[in-house]
């Protein structure tokens, strides 16, 4: 019975092409816009981590101004102080743990005919690699050793190796960065976090860094800080120590629990240290110590933006508005088959058997809207790209589950669409119908 | 076979109510030829549809096949109407996109046949009313005496118990007429009940049996010259 319901859904849908086809346009357009802002919405809340997410904590610590918090109402800075994530990385209360800076530092290659160019760096320790499941080509991360004793190696992201090294094997190779020889230790493969979540703090779309060196080479070197640096309390005169030994935050901490019990001790372990810290004269504010896991973290910092929240929220109105048309044109479509439907009663189908034919043919029309807007919501992303550039790399891109999801909601909005049509429809007396045509 | 005792049906609006069948009663027996005739809004056709479950009713009741259809569900009465009742209308009602086969095909669709016995009947029927040769033909391809032919064609292949015609050749000239009438007659004498509601006498006089309907109400004529007296009387009234 339902191929014989395919067959006259066919039929009716070849009936009347013009109709049949700003019906089509109608859901097509709907689906493409709600589509378009729901595939970047959705990539943008996507869970960057999903097998360990939920073990990965973002430490806040409230080392901020007494007379007023960092954010109203009381939240603890976004960011710790060269104090904290050096105390609390070596401290090594945790699975793993790793302090995290940015830098920008002029890199000088062996060719000749490269000219030298400023990379964009990242300062970690050397449990960021297994941490964060970071991918690697050739070689791996450096040994925790390397941290304390200050050597300079250095792992390559996959396209400076390129650059640099056309893609070879360059482990073990030098590479002179601010003046200074590193050893490559390692080559990332191709790793592209969407969003980049161990650093939302200027931007969790922004591309990820070339090169990682070990954090406290920051000292060691005096390299020049980037991201967000904010101080609450000026700094004595003395220097890029004086500096480091402030009240400014500019460092990310993350560290690896694997249990709840462990992340009761590791807050507590936060507890003593800031009690600590007081006793030192730091401090000022009451405790106020945070865990947040990955998910949190991205809810916190609001990683997917307001704006495209209220654009996905129109283009959802949008679709409403494109059904309540679809809703128009099929009550007109209907209404005109009701001697159709009246005889089809009179000689024995009952009305649920009518309903499900008339809802299968509003579930075809849904699957041929769906399709095109598909094409529309691909139209949308290359639009998407062509506006933001490579800010957008990797959010505006149609997944095979977004795809299912473009034609599942197509099939189920015009299923929805189609209901009261087809409830007017059959609700008909059919033997009024048959009398009058 | 088909017994309506003191059938009531009102039909209301805000404003006025219409007695369309009061008292109605009528037995209808197997193998019967009933001619159903009288003047415009006197009921014929609501009796036809409350005949044919097309309609519902609000008092008396109403025994179809020894089965009272009162308090059915919609699916039990289309379940009776595609198992008991076939129906030829007075404007074919064929379905203009699909051929004749499908046009006969569409109550054997709802009967649950197999394709094979559909075929099957499809085939009989068509062929029953001599357009075997044309199935794959458009309903817009036919003369209208042709379509009603493949109406009958649809009424006939679930071979129901009766056939209800409202006004089977109220759209046909009198060759063709003839011709449809001529058909139904074979059908009644193979064995299927048939009422038959028309307004015209001459029709009604071919019938085995006749009965003349006003204001809702039945009178059972025995004699065509009683038919003739009855229809001239209403003539003269409404005249």
């Amino acid at each position: 019975m339902i191929a014989y319901y395919f067959k006259l859904s066919l039929l009716s849908l070849r009936r009347n092409l013009l109709l049949t086809g700003l019906m089509i346009a109608a859901i097509g357009l709907g689906i493409g816009a709600a589509m378009t802002t729901i595939t970047v919405n959705y990539l943008m809340s996507a869970n960057p981590i999903p097998h360990k997410s939920e073990q990965l904590f973002y430490v806040q610590l409230d080392s901020w101004d007494p007379n007023q918090p960092y954010t109203e109402p009381n939240e603890p800075p976004d960011q710790v102080t060269w104090t904290e994530a050096t105390n609390l990385t070596a401290a090594k209360q945790a699975k793993r743990q790793s302090a995290m800076a940015t830098s920008n530092l002029v890199i000088e290659p062996e060719r000749a005919e490269q000219k030298p160019f400023i990379a964009s760096v990242r300062l970690a320790y050397s449990d960021f690699f297994p941490m964060f499941d970071v991918p690697f080509l050739y070689g791996s991360g450096w040994h925790d050793s390397a941290d304390q004793d200050l050597r300079r190696v250095v792992v390559l992201s996959k396209k400076m190796n390129d650059e640099l090294f056309g893609g070879e094997d360059s482990v073990g190779r030098n590479l002179v960065m601010a003046g200074t020889t590193f050893q490559v230790v390692g080559v990332l493969d191709s790793w592209e976090l969407k969003p980049k979540f161990f650093d939302v703090t200027t931007g969790a779309f922004n591309e990820m860094e070339d090169v990682y060196i070990p954090f406290l080479l920051k000292q060691a070197m005096e390299l020049p800080s980037s991201g967000n640096n904010n101080c609450w309390k000026p700094f004595e005169e003395g220097g890029f120590s004086a500096y480091l030994g402030s009240e400014c935050i500019n460092y990310q901490m993350w560290v690896e629990l694997d249990s709840d019990a462990e992340k009761a001790d590791y807050l507590s372990f936060l507890h003593s240290y800031v009690e600590e810290q007081k006793r030192l004269g730091r401090f000022p504010r009451e405790q106020n110590n945070r865990l947040s896991d990955v998910m949190e973290w991205m809810e916190n910092q609001e990683v997917v933006a307001d704006d495209a929240r209220m654009m996905m929220y129109m283009a959802l109105m949008f679709l409403v508005v494109c059904l309540l048309n679809t809703v128009a044109l099929l009550l007109a479509k209907f209404i005109g088959r009701t001697p159709e439907i009246a005889l089809r009663r009179a000689v024995g189908a009952s009305k649920r058997t009518l309903f499900l034919q008339h809802i299968i043919e509003s579930a075809m029309l849904g699957v041929a809207g769906g399709i095109l807007g598909l094409a529309i919501a691909w139209l949308g992303l290359q639009g998407v790209s062509g506006l933001y550039g490579e800010d957008t790399r990797g959010l505006a891109e149609l997944d095979l589950t977004m795809a299912a999801l473009a034609v599942v909601l197509a099939i189920v909005s015009t299923v929805l669409a189609g209901i009261y049509p087809t409830w007017r429809t059959c609700s008909v007396a059919p033997a009024g119908q048959l009398k009058t045509q | 076979m088909l017994k309506m005792t003191n059938i009531k049906k009102v039909f209301r609006t805000e404003v006025v109510e219409t007695h369309a069948l009061r008292d109605f009663s009528l037995h209808v027996k197997e193998g019967d030829f009933v001619a159903v005739t009288g003047p415009s809004g006197s009921g014929k056709t609501t009796f036809l549809n409350v005949a044919g479950l097309l309609e519902t009713f609000d008092e008396g009741d109403y025994l179809l096949d020894g089965q009272s259809v009162k308090g059915m569900s919609d699916n039990q009465l289309a379940r009776m109407r595609n198992e008991k009742i076939g129906f030829i209308f007075q404007s074919f009602n064929l379905l203009p996109d699909l051929n004749l086969f499908d046009n006969v095909d569409v109550p054997l669709r709802y009967r649950g046949f197999n394709a094979k016995e559909r075929k099957e009947r499809i085939v009989q029927a068509l062929e029953t009313v001599g357009l075997g040769s044309r199935m794959k033909h458009l309903p817009a391809q036919l003369s209208g005496g042709q379509q009603q032919r493949v109406a009958i064609a649809r009424a006939l292949a679930g071979e129901p118990r009766f056939l209800l015609a409202d006004e089977p050749t109220g759209n046909l000239d009198s060759a063709m007429a003839q011709s449809v009438l001529e058909l139904l007659e074979d059908i009644n004498k193979a064995g299927t009940t048939i009422i038959m509601v028309t307004h015209d006498p001459i029709l009604a006089k071919r019938a085995g049996r006749n009965v003349f309907v006003r204001d809702g109400q039945v009178t059972e004529v025995t004699k065509a010259a009683e038919l003739d007296e009855l229809v001239q009387k209403t003539a003269q009234v409404g005249g």
